[in-house]
């Protein structure tokens, strides 16, 4: 229990409270807008006509939720990995970097095979793409299962190391001779290309994350793995007592974390970029961390989410194009994740009146 | 005796929502006393002595201190008054020194820290008082006893004259217990008031001048060290009587269940641990070992389920050598294991009962439907185990953190029960909980003998040693100091034993 005023203080909820589960992530959205049109509004600018450019943008046209939709593909998938891996307390925060070798070995794929016009190509890019990102992720799980070694420093550096390794190629050997010296590959061909929906850019990845996130769900609350992830997950101690070996777990989750966020790089150059390029994630793989939190890490709750942060993203982009300078988005994005996150608090803990002693005399009956 | 009042409690009343925690409870403390409250678990003695240091404000009644009428609005006017309260988890910072921790949150320190002085004053009331407290040394290198201590040296620094503590041998061993109470006289001689919270009999037969029952928020009683009469405390505080001595049935039987020869094995901090334990027990047989916490016997449990390394030595269950097996081999060697750590080890805090339930049992064919789990036959199971075993629980899916101790060593013997094991190993099974608790844990341990169940029962509680073992072994520094049957020896042996001075008991297997 903490003070905040004389005669209030904040308590632990016993059992989260169910319907701020809905009300208290809504307040906090708008308590986020009306401070940004704060901001806004000293800026010069109408707070209002911003905010309705930004939500017709993602939501009012087909363009917009196709592309709300084409942003949250990427997001769903790599929340759904490194979610996998919160459900161990194993904190991998290379998803990011696990994406990139994903759509580092699916490009090396579309690059030796663009001759082959096969069936055979997209499902090998899926293959050795999830492989990389899996693999990827085993670097710094070896030492952590082993020596006991902290991933979350080694997940993040790991990062970097994979960010460069994709520019050294796309800047240096896998340069597209015909690309005006641009740091990125050659096309794919039609046969590496993800199959897209009608005429917008929404790709087959979108089934990709539909069914992992179904995956991940019956996984999770179904199987023997999912409850060993689970007793690993809430006690280590407990984990051990059962005779479950917690070694090969941490193993096994981390490569099937990195292999998901791996999927999500195969996904984008392959639906996306068609092509792999510098620059490639706008950070999805970061993104993820807060989206796998927001949603409790449940896998349903992780597809929502990771469409209203698409959402936030496609507005973003639509109202810089009317002249709102991108530092205001991302000020944007930055309040309403402060406010969303805040708001977190309410919903496991509880502003009450009344604490026995610093209470004053009249308010004790 | 006819000392004054140094604090008296009148007519105290506190609500909680759902419930009333103290109704109209009269308490006080006299100069040079030791005052013992007994009540079992959620009889209202946190609550009234929160009351009295000031956490809680009382709906009704009032504090009397030195014969003036006192409102406290906060710890720091009850401190101020001379109450001191030393709670059951110790208010201490780990990164610094005794000195340190002492003036943290004392008015009366000036601005700028003379350290040595405080030091000074430190060893004079150590000194004084038998406390064997170096004020320079940081807190984390402290035992629970030498932080205890620091707690008490910390209220008697700030000038309490009453002192309250608050289950304080729960973490003590019973070396520590004897010298914590040894200065508690010394402290009550020199004039000071002492509260004892406690519901362990024997400590109010040791140590208390008078004693108060609460039960179920009421005073029952109080009672000066004349009247005490453990019989009669017991019933009061349960309200019923209570079997002090179980009724031992049948003998029991000849197979070597365990078998324990010569183990060795290291310490968290890769020191020899074990050093050569023996023993054997057999089918319908509960074996105790006694002995002071800290001798080995947590060790001992883990080497016999798998989870530590044996160094030396051999461990054979029902036949079969299981040396190095790993704890998965070892659960299917039908073999059971009710740890210390209750909630974090033998059960999963976060996690539902049935979940909980399924912790050793979810590979099994029953569970199994497919690469998938039997939910439903694991819901059953769950549900069948709660009736059975009077369980209470508000929701089969709710977090068994929420749950009582009682009610959570009962889950766990559930669970552990109907893997139907051949070996049993049970460490400090009734340790925090209350007298019903206990017995429901006993009756459990019990029918599992009678059932022809081995029974390793690893307990500091001598009393409860002595009431279910059939034969008593004394773990001293990693060895077997003695095997006694449990009706040929007495706890005066088994105490000398647990001490270290061997001599007296055989070598007996």
């Amino acid at each position: 229990m903490m003070t905040v005023f004389s005669g209030y203080v904040i308590e632990k909820r016993l059992v989260p409270s169910s319907t701020s589960f809905v009300i208290v992530p809504l307040v906090s959205i708008i308590l986020a807008l009306l401070v940004g049109a704060v901001f806004l509004v000293l800026s010069g600018h109408n707070f209002w006509e911003v905010y309705k450019v930004m939500f017709a943008g993602a939501f009012g046209s087909i363009y917009g939720i196709t592309e709300t939709i084409v942003k949250a593909i990427p997001l769903t998938i790599t929340g759904l990995g490194v979610a996998l891996a919160f459900r161990m307390q194993l904190w991998n925060i290379g998803g990011e970097g696990q994406l990139y070798m994903g759509a580092f070995a699916a490009t090396w794929v579309a690059l030796n095979f663009s001759d082959a016009e096969e069936w055979w190509v997209l499902p090998l890019m899926i293959t050795l793409g999830m492989l990389a990102g899996g693999l990827w992720a085993l670097v710094p799980a070896i030492p952590r299962a082993i020596w006991g070694v902290n991933e979350i420093i080694t997940t993040l550096m790991l990062n970097y190391v994979a960010i460069f390794w994709v520019d050294y190629l796309v800047y240096g050997p896998w340069k597209d001779p015909n690309g005006y010296n641009f740091p990125l590959t050659a096309p794919f061909s039609p046969a590496a290309i993800l199959p897209v929906l009608g005429h917008s850019r929404i790709h087959a990845g979108l089934f990709f994350g539909l069914f992992i996130a179904l995956l991940f769900y019956i996984i999770i609350y179904h199987t023997r793995w999912g409850y060993e992830i689970r007793v690993c997950g809430e006690s280590p101690d407990a984990a051990r007592y059962a005779g479950i070996n917690i070694n090969k777990n941490i193993l096994l989750v981390m490569f099937v974390s990195g292999a998901v966020c791996g999927l999500a790089g195969m996904a984008e150059v392959s639906g996306i970029a068609h092509r792999l390029q510098h620059g490639l994630s706008t950070g999805y793989g970061y993104t993820a961390i807060i989206i796998a939190w927001l949603s409790r890490l449940h896998p349903f709750v992780i597809i929502v989410v990771a469409f209203l942060f698409g959402a936030l993203q496609v507005g973003g982009y639509i109202v810089q194009t009317s002249g709102i300078p991108s530092s205001m988005v991302a000020m944007l994005q930055g309040l309403l994740l402060f406010f969303v996150l805040g708001g977190e608090l309410l919903t496991n803990y509880r502003i009450a009146r009344k604490t026995p002693a610093y209470s004053s005399g009249d308010d004790a009956s | 005796m006819t000392a004054p009042y140094l604090v008296e409690l009148k007519n105290i009343t506190k609500r909680f929502p759902g419930v009333v925690a103290n109704d109209g409870v009269d308490f006080n403390v006299r100069k040079g006393e030791i005052h013992v409250l007994l009540g079992e678990n959620g009889s209202g003695k946190s609550t009234l002595m929160s009351v009295l240091a000031g956490l809680y404000r009382p709906d009704k009644g009032e504090i009397v201190v030195d014969g003036t009428r006192r409102v406290f609005r906060s710890p720091r006017d009850a401190i101020k008054a001379g109450i001191g309260m030393i709670h059951q988890h110790f208010k201490l910072i780990d990164s610094l020194t005794v000195a340190e921790n002492v003036i943290l949150g004392d008015d009366s320190t000036p601005p700028v820290l003379r350290l040595q002085d405080i030091q000074r004053k430190l060893e004079e009331l150590s000194k004084k008082y038998g406390l064997h407290i170096n004020p320079s040394s940081m807190v984390w290198q402290l035992s629970l006893g030498e932080k205890q201590r620091v707690e008490i040296v910390k209220m008697l620094y700030r000038g309490s004259r009453v002192l309250v503590l608050d289950e304080p041998t729960a973490v003590l061993t019973p070396q520590e217990t004897h010298e914590l109470f040894h200065i508690l006289r010394e402290m009550a001689k020199a004039g000071r008031g002492i509260v004892l919270i406690t519901h362990k009999m024997q400590e109010v037969m040791e140590i208390a001048d008078r004693v108060t029952v609460l039960r179920r928020g009421k005073v029952v009683a109080t009672l000066t060290r004349e009247q005490i009469n453990r019989r009669e405390l017991a019933w009061l505080m349960v309200g019923r009587d209570v079997v002090i001595q179980y009724k031992k049935k049948g003998s029991p039987g000849n197979k070597k269940v365990l078998e324990v020869d010569n183990v060795h094995c290291l310490s968290d901090l890769g020191r020899p641990c074990l050093k050569g334990v023996s023993f054997t027990v057999h089918s319908g047989e509960i074996f105790g070992i006694a002995g002071v916490a800290g001798n080995g016997q947590r060790e001992l449990a883990e080497v016999i389920t798998g989870l530590r390394p044996v160094t030396g030595g051999k461990i054979m269950i029902d036949g079969i050598d299981t040396t190095g097996l790993s704890p998965r081999q070892i659960i299917d060697r039908r073999v059971a294991y009710v740890p210390d750590d209750r909630l974090g080890t033998g059960l999963v805090p976060g996690l539902s009962a049935v979940d909980n339930f399924m912790l050793k049992s979810y590979r099994q064919s029953v569970l199994r439907r497919g690469p998938l789990l039997n939910k439903r036959a694991a819901y059953q199971n769950s549900r069948e185990l709660v009736k059975q075993f009077e369980i209470q629980i508000s929701s089969l899916d709710a977090p068994v953190k929420l749950m009582s101790g009682g009610n959570l060593q009962r889950l766990l013997l559930a669970r552990e029960i109907t893997s139907e094991p051949l070996l049993l190993v049970a460490v400090y099974p009734i340790r925090g909980l209350d007298i019903k608790a206990t017995q429901s844990v006993h009756n459990i341990l019990l029918q599992q003998r009678d059932k022809g169940v081995a029974i390793l029962l690893i307990s500091e509680d001598l009393d409860e040693l002595f009431k279910l073992s059939d034969r008593i072994g004394v773990i001293y520094d990693g060895r077997i100091t003695g095997i006694m049957p449990a009706e040929m020896t007495d706890v005066e042996e088994v105490g000398l034993l647990m001490m270290g001075s061997a001599g007296t008991g055989e070598m007996a297997t």
